[in-house]
C-alpha cells in the first residue's frame, strides 16, 4: 500500500521536510537532493486533490494559497462539508508546484468562487467513490447510505457502518474527476456558513507559524541585493575593498544585478551598506507634478467597452451638463514584511521557497530564467506578509535563485524596507474623465467616460516568461509588450443610463513598473464614477442615495444600497446643504460588474484649518452570494475598508526624475491607530441559493468615492485628486 | 555574550552592535519577532527587555544583555496561550499576522503597567505599530479583551 503523501519519489524525499517543518517547529531543511522530474498533478484525477489516511484523516492538496485572508479556512470548510468529515481532520497542503494542482494564481478574489468550486467538486467525487466502496461492504444500495463524520452507515441502521479509513485509508482512488458527482444542496450545510475560527491563528499568535522569512536550509548563506541608483541605470564598476573587514562577505554580480552574500545575516546587511558601486545616471521619470498630463499623452491602445445610443448628442441637448477629471497616483502594496525567498539551485535542479501568489507560474518563469527544464524546478509556496496583489515576492525568489546559481549554495534573500518600497511593482496611477447630461427631471440621459491606465498585470510566468522578473531585467531581459490588463475594471458602472460610452486608453508603457494591487483599476474607476454620481446628484438637487436608486434596476444592487443607508440611519438631504465639520458620503459598486455588490456610507470629520480628514464611521452592506465564513468575510471587509481609507487619504508614491523617493514609512505613510474609524458596521446579505462570488477586494472600491462625497458634504469642496487633501 | 531569553540562558556568538533581532532569529532560533523595516518605524520586531517593549531591530544585542528578554514564544503556546494571545485568538484579530508579534508584545507590556487601559491609551500606545491588512478594529478589541482576561486571571488568582 502506498501512502499518497509519497506518491511521487520526490515527495518521498522532501515531503517530510515540508510537512515536518510546519508541524515540528523545526525550521531547518536539509538541502534538496538531486530531484527527479516532476510536473504538477493532473486536475482531472481525484488523487491529485485529496487522500484519506488509514486513521481517516484527510489531506487536501490546494493550488490556491493563504494570503492572510482566511481562504485556507474557508476552503477547508467547503471540503469538510462536501466530503462529510470533521473540519479538524483535514490537513492542508497548498501551493506546492509538485504536489498541488495548478489552479491558477491566488488572485482577483477568485479563490472561493473558482478554487472553492473545484475543491467542492473533487470532494463530492470522493464522497461518491466512498459510497460506491461502502455499498457492497455494507450490503446496501448507495442510495440507502448516509455519510457523517467520516463514516458511511446504512440509513436507519447505525450499527451497519464503515469508516473512510477502513474503506480507502492509504490507498489511491484511481478515479477521474468527472464533474458529474452531485454536490450537496446548501440547505444541508452544517459547516459552510459557520464562523469557523481561522486554523492557523493559534500558531500565528504564539510565534510558531512559519513564514517564508523563517525558512532556513542547511548550508544556507544570507543574501542582500543592491539595486541600481536610478531606474534603468547600468552598473559601471564595483569596489569591494570595504568587504575585506566583513567576515566572508562577497559580491555576487551578473550584468547589472548586484548582491552580496555572507554566512551571517548582519554581515550581509553591512556588506550591502559599505559596498561601493558606480552606476550610470539616467532620468527616465517625468516631473511628479505633471504625472496626469504625461499619462494622457502616452501611446495607447483604445478599447471601447460600451457605446450605446448617441452619447454626444444626448449630452449636447441635456438640460444640465457636468464634467470632471479625477486623478489617482501610484501607490504601494506596502507589505509590512519586505519580500523574502530561499533558493537552492543545483546544476540540474532547483528548489525555491517563495510567498508567490502563483507557485506554478513562478516555476515556469524561474525555469526559463535559470535555464533548467520546468520539471526540475520545485516551487514551495510558504506564507509571506500580506501582499494584496503582486508585490516583491516573485522578484525576491528570482534574486535568491540567481544568487544561489552563481554561488552554488542555498541562499536566503531578504529585501530591505527600501528595496520593497523602491522596487515592488506599483499600484497603478490613472486619470479618469467623465461628462454627463441631466434632463429636466434630474435623470441622467448621457454618460461619457474615459480612463487612461497603464497595465495592472506584470506577473511572471505564462506568456510573459521570466522577463517580468526584476533579476531577469537586470541581467538583460526586456519584457515583451503584453496586453494591458485590469485598468478598465469597473470603468462601466451598474447604473442604467440610455446613452453610455466607456473608453479605456490602455497605455503601452508606464513611468514606474506597475502590477496588480487590490482591486486593480476598480477602486480608481469607482472613485470617479461614484464621485461623479454625487456631483450629478448635487446638480439635480436630489439626495445622493435616492439619486442612485433612481438609476438602479438590479434588485440586489438596490438591496445593498438600501441596507447601507438603513445601517447608517441615512437622512435624505442634498449634499452640503449646510456647512459643518461633519459630512456623510455614499458609494456603491458591483465589483467587476459581475461579482459582489457593496454599498458604503461613511462619516467624516473635517478640520480645514488643520488640513485633516478623519473617517469616523463606515457602514457597509455586502452581498457576495453564499457566505462560507461570515466572520472571515467581515475580517476581510474591515481590512478592505481600512486599507481603502488609507489609500484615499494618505498614499502616494513620490519620485524624482530618476527613482522612487518614498523609501520608508515616513516617505510613505499608511493609516495608523490614531486615524481609524470609531466603528465599521457591516451587514452581510446571505444568498445560500446563489453561488459564492469573489469578496476579497470588492469592498475596497466604493470607499474612496464615499469619502470624497462626505468631504464635499461637510465643506462644499469637491476633491478629485487622490490622496484627498483638504 | 550571555542572554536570558524566555527564562533560558544563551551564550551567543555575535558582535556587540548586532541588532538583537538577528541574534534572536538566527542564533537563538526564535523567529516570532519579525523583520519589518530595520528602522524602528513599524514595530514588527518588538520584544520585551526588562519589562519594556523595545524594537529589537534597532537595539544592539549588547544593550539587551542587561535584562531578561521575552519574545512572543515565551509568552505562551498554542495550547497554553498568554491572556493577550488568548484574546487575539478569540477576537480573530489577524489577517496575515505579520504585524501581530509587535501588536501582542506591545500590548503585553502595556497591560503589565496599566491594567485597564482606555481605548484612547490603546490607540496611542499602538500608534507606532503598523498593520497593512487593516486589522486595527479587531486589534483594539483584542487589547481590551486582553486587559479584561488578565484582570480576571489575577483576581481569580488572588481569591484562590
Ligand atoms: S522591524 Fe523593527 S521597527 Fe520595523
Ligand atoms: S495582519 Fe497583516 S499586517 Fe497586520
Amino acid at each position: 500500500m502506498t501512502s499518497l503523501l509519497s506518491r511521487r519519489e520526490f515527495v518521498e524525499k522532501s515531503g517530510l521536510l515540508v510537512v515536518g517543518f510546519a508541524m515540528s517547529r523545526s525550521l531547518r531543511f536539509a538541502p534538496g537532493e538531486d530531484a527527479p522530474s516532476s510536473l504538477p498533478p493532473a486536475a482531472n484525477q481525484l488523487d491529485s486533490w485529496l487522500s484519506v489516511a488509514a486513521d481517516g484523516s484527510v489531506t487536501v492538496f490546494s493550488g490556491k494559497v493563504e494570503l492572510g485572508t482566511g481562504v485556507s479556512t474557508a476552503l477547508r470548510q467547503i471540503v469538510a462539508e462536501e466530503l462529510g468529515v470533521p473540519f479538524d481532520r483535514i490537513t492542508w497542503i497548498q501551493g506546492d508546484s509538485d504536489r498541488t494542482v495548478d489552479q491558477g494564481s491566488t488572485v482577483g478574489s477568485q479563490t472561493v468562487k473558482r478554487g472553492g468550486a473545484q475543491l467542492r467538486q473533487a470532494a463530492a467525487e470522493a464522497r461518491a467513490a466512498l459510497l460506491e466502496l461502502a455499498s457492497p461492504k455494507l450490503g446496501a444500495p448507495v442510495d440507502s447510505l448516509i455519510v457523517a463524520n467520516g463514516v458511511v452507515s446504512v440509513r436507519g441502521a447505525n450499527d451497519r457502518r464503515v469508516s473512510f479509513g477502513e474503506l480507502i485509508g492509504g490507498k489511491r482512488f484511481e478515479r477521474a474527476v468527472t464533474g458529474k458527482a452531485k454536490v450537496k444542496s446548501p440547505s444541508e450545510y452544517s459547516i459552510v456558513g459557520k464562523p469557523m475560527p481561522r486554523v492557523e491563528l493559534p500558531a500565528k499568535m504564539t510565534g510558531r507559524h512559519v513564514y517564508v522569512h523563517d525558512v532556513r536550509v542547511d548550508g544556507m548563506l544570507h543574501g542582500r541585493v543592491i539595486r541600481p541608483a536610478s531606474i534603468g541605470a547600468k552598473l559601471l564598476s564595483v569596489d569591494d575593498s570595504a568587504l575585506r573587514d566583513i567576515g566572508g562577505a562577497r559580491v555576487v554580480r551578473k550584468v547589472d544585478f548586484l548582491g552580496v552574500v555572507a554566512e551571517r545575516e548582519e554581515d550581509a546587511i553591512n556588506a550591502a551598506k559599505v559596498l561601493k558601486a558606480t552606476w550610470s545616471e539616467s532620468q527616465t521619470l517625468p516631473d511628479e507634478r505633471t504625472l496626469a498630463d504625461v499619462l494622457i499623452k502616452l501611446p495607447a491602445t483604445d478599447r471601447v467597452s460600451t457605446d450605446s445610443g448617441d452619447v454626444s448628442a444626448s449630452i449636447a441637448r441635456a438640460a444640465k451638463k457636468v464634467s470632471a477629471r479625477y486623478r489617482w497616483p501610484f501607490q504601494m502594496h506596502a507589505s509590512i514584511g519586505p519580500s523574502c525567498a530561499v533558493a537552492d539551485v543545483k546544476r540540474d535542479s532547483a528548489t525555491i521557497w517563495s510567498s508567490t501568489q502563483g507557485a506554478h507560474a513562478l516555476k515556469g518563469a524561474l525555469a526559463g530564467f535559470l535555464g533548467l527544464p520546468p520539471e526540475s524546478v520545485h516551487v514551495i509556496w510558504t506564507e509571506g506578509s500580506g501582499c494584496y496583489g503582486h508585490n516583491g515576492s516573485d522578484d525576491a525568489a528570482a534574486d535568491a535563485a540567481l544568487m544561489s546559481q552563481l554561488v552554488g549554495k542555498p541562499i536566503r534573500v531578504q529585501w530591505s524596507r527600501a528595496d520593497e518600497h523602491g522596487w515592488e511593482p506599483k499600484g497603478v496611477a490613472m486619470v479618469m474623465d467623465v461628462s454627463a447630461g441631466l434632463d429636466e427631471t434630474g435623470k441622467i440621459v448621457g454618460w461619457d467616460y474615459a480612463v487612461w491606465t497603464p497595465t495592472h498585470s506584470s506577473r511572471p510566468g505564462g506568456g510573459a516568461g521570466s522577463a517580468n522578473l526584476l533579476a531577469a531585467q537586470l541581467t538583460g531581459a526586456v519584457p515583451a509588450s503584453r496586453p494591458s490588463l485590469g485598468g478598465d475594471r469597473n470603468s462601466r458602472h451598474t447604473y442604467t443610463i440610455p446613452n453610455t460610452r466607456v473608453v479605456a486608453h490602455l497605455l503601452e508603457s508606464s513611468p514606474l513598473r506597475t502590477s496588480s494591487f487590490r482591486g486593480l483599476g476598480s477602486p480608481q474607476n469607482t472613485f470617479a464614477n461614484e464621485s461623479f454620481m454625487d456631483e450629478l446628484a448635487v446638480a439635480a438637487g436630489v439626495d445622493p442615495v435616492e439619486f442612485r436608486l433612481r438609476h438602479l434596476t438590479d434588485p440586489r444592487a438596490i438591496a445593498v444600497v438600501r441596507a447601507a443607508a438603513k445601517l447608517a440611519n441615512w437622512q435624505p438631504r442634498v449634499s452640503h446643504s449646510t456647512t459643518s465639520a461633519k459630512g456623510r458620503g455614499f458609494g456603491f459598486v458591483q465589483y467587476e460588474g459581475t461579482e459582489a455588490y457593496v454599498a458604503a456610507a461613511v462619516d467624516v470629520d473635517v478640520d480645514e484649518s488643520a488640513h485633516s480628514v478623519r473617517v469616523t464611521r463606515a457602514c457597509i452592506a455586502h452581498d457576495c452570494g453564499l457566505i462560507v465564513n461570515p466572520n472571515g468575510l467581515k475580517n476581510q471587509i474591515e481590512g478592505n475598508v481600512i486599507q481603502a481609507i488609507s489609500r484615499t487619504l494618505k498614499e502616494q508614491v513620490s519620485f524624482d526624475r530618476s527613482r522612487v523617493t518614498s523609501l520608508d514609512w515616513r516617505g510613505y505613510e499608511i493609516l495608523r491607530f490614531s486615524e481609524i474609524p470609531e466603528s465599521i458596521d457591516i451587514e452581510l446579505i446571505n444568498h445560500p441559493e446563489l453561488p459564492s462570488v469573489g469578496a476579497g477586494e470588492a469592498s475596497t472600491s466604493p470607499i474612496p468615492g464615499a469619502i470624497a462625497n462626505a468631504i464635499y458634504d461637510a465643506t462644499g469642496r469637491r476633491l478629485r485628486d487622490v490622496p484627498l487633501r483638504i | 555574550m550571555k542572554l536570558l531569553v524566555n527564562g533560558t540562558a544563551h551564550d551567543v556568538d555575535a558582535a556587540p552592535d548586532t541588532p538583537l533581532l538577528y541574534v534572536l532569529r538566527n542564533n537563538v532560533g526564535l523567529t516570532g519577532p519579525k523583520f519589518g523595516c530595520g528602522l524602528g518605524q513599524c514595530g514588527a520586531c518588538t520584544v520585551i527587555v526588562d519589562g519594556v517593549a523595545v524594537r529589537s531591530c534597532t537595539t544592539p544585542v549588547s544593550s539587551a544583555a542587561r535584562g531578561p528578554i521575552t519574545t512572543i514564544e515565551g509568552l505562551g503556546t498554542p495550547d497554553k496561550p498568554h491572556p493577550v494571545q488568548q484574546a487575539f485568538i478569540e477576537e480573530q484579530a489577524a489577517q496575515c499576522a505579520y504585524c501581530i508579534n509587535g501588536m501582542i508584545m506591545t500590548t503585553a507590556a502595556l497591560i503589565a503597567r496599566n491594567k485597564q487601559p482606555t481605548r484612547e491609551q490603546i490607540r496611542s500606545t499602538l500608534n507606532a505599530n503598523l498593520c497593512r491588512c487593516g486589522t486595527h478594529m479587531r486589534i483594539v478589541r483584542a487589547v481590551e479583551k486582553a486587559a479584561a482576561l488578565s484582570l480576571a486571571q489575577q483576581t481569580g488568582g488572588n481569591e484562590g
